[in-house]
């Protein structure tokens, strides 16, 4: 019983995987493509995971998978916004079509500018103070 | 390093598993080697990792070694690290080059 729960997972998260790697290479643009990758890619590696907590069964292997889970549950989304905040501080240009883009002109090529040359704190200050309304 | 004899349901479920795992890893080397900016390149690198850990269990499962968890776990701390650093690189770096 337990085996088949565990095979069912394995094929699923097997299957996310692939959505997610089917979708990084077809959707057109970055952000698109990071939301088909960050999102099911720990959903798929989550439920691989499990699979393998539920094969195994044993209290080391258990505390080892569920770390390896909760580890991933809390980096992905940390790594995706890191690296969309600084891909759209780099300009990467949207989908011809995208309907609205809030942040245009917040996160201006001056701050980038304004940066360099000054301590790490000066910067941080440089930003928190343009990314005010007005 | 495969269990020989008779395939159980749990070793043909981890087979195709791994080849459609096998298959996502090709199609973000796809991503990786078109992407048309650096920051395409470092999302398909990324998500190459999280493939890569799920690869790694699966082969775990199949052959019964339980140490190999120990690799995947590593594994997704070097990946996540490794897209901080490329993004704080993204993010600092001299414009003026193509994207």
């Amino acid at each position: 019983m337990v085996e088949v729960l565990a095979a069912i997972l394995m094929l699923l998260g097997a299957f996310f995987v692939f959505v997610a790697a089917l979708g990084a290479v077809r959707l057109p643009d970055l952000f698109m493509r990071m939301h088909a990758a960050t999102k099911a890619g720990t959903l798929g590696a989550g439920l691989v995971l499990i699979a393998a907590l539920m094969v195994f069964g044993t209290v080391a292997v258990t505390t080892k998978a569920l770390l390896a889970f909760v580890f991933l549950l809390l980096t992905a989304p940390v790594a995706a916004h890191v690296l969309g905040r600084a891909a759209y501080y780099d300009g990467v240009t949207l989908w011809d079509r995208t309907a609205q883009d809030d942040l245009k002109g917040k996160y201006d090529q001056a701050i980038v500018a304004l940066s360099e040359g000054r301590t790490e704190g000066d910067c941080e200050d440089a930003a928190r103070e343009s990314d005010r309304p007005q | 390093m495969i269990i020989a004899g008779s395939p159980t349901l749990l070793t043909i479920a981890a087979g195709i598993s791994l080849t459609l795992v096998a298959l996502s890893l090709l199609l973000g080397f796809i991503r990786v080697l078109r992407g048309p900016s650096l920051p395409d390149r470092v999302m398909a690198l990324d998500m190459i990792g999280l493939t890569s850990v799920s690869m790694i269990v699966l082969v775990g499962v199949m052959s019964d070694e339980a140490i190999l968890l120990d690799a995947a776990i590593a594994l997704a701390l070097v990946s996540f690290l490794g897209t901080l650093a490329f993004a704080r690189f993204i993010e600092r770096r001299e414009r003026g080059e193509d994207g």
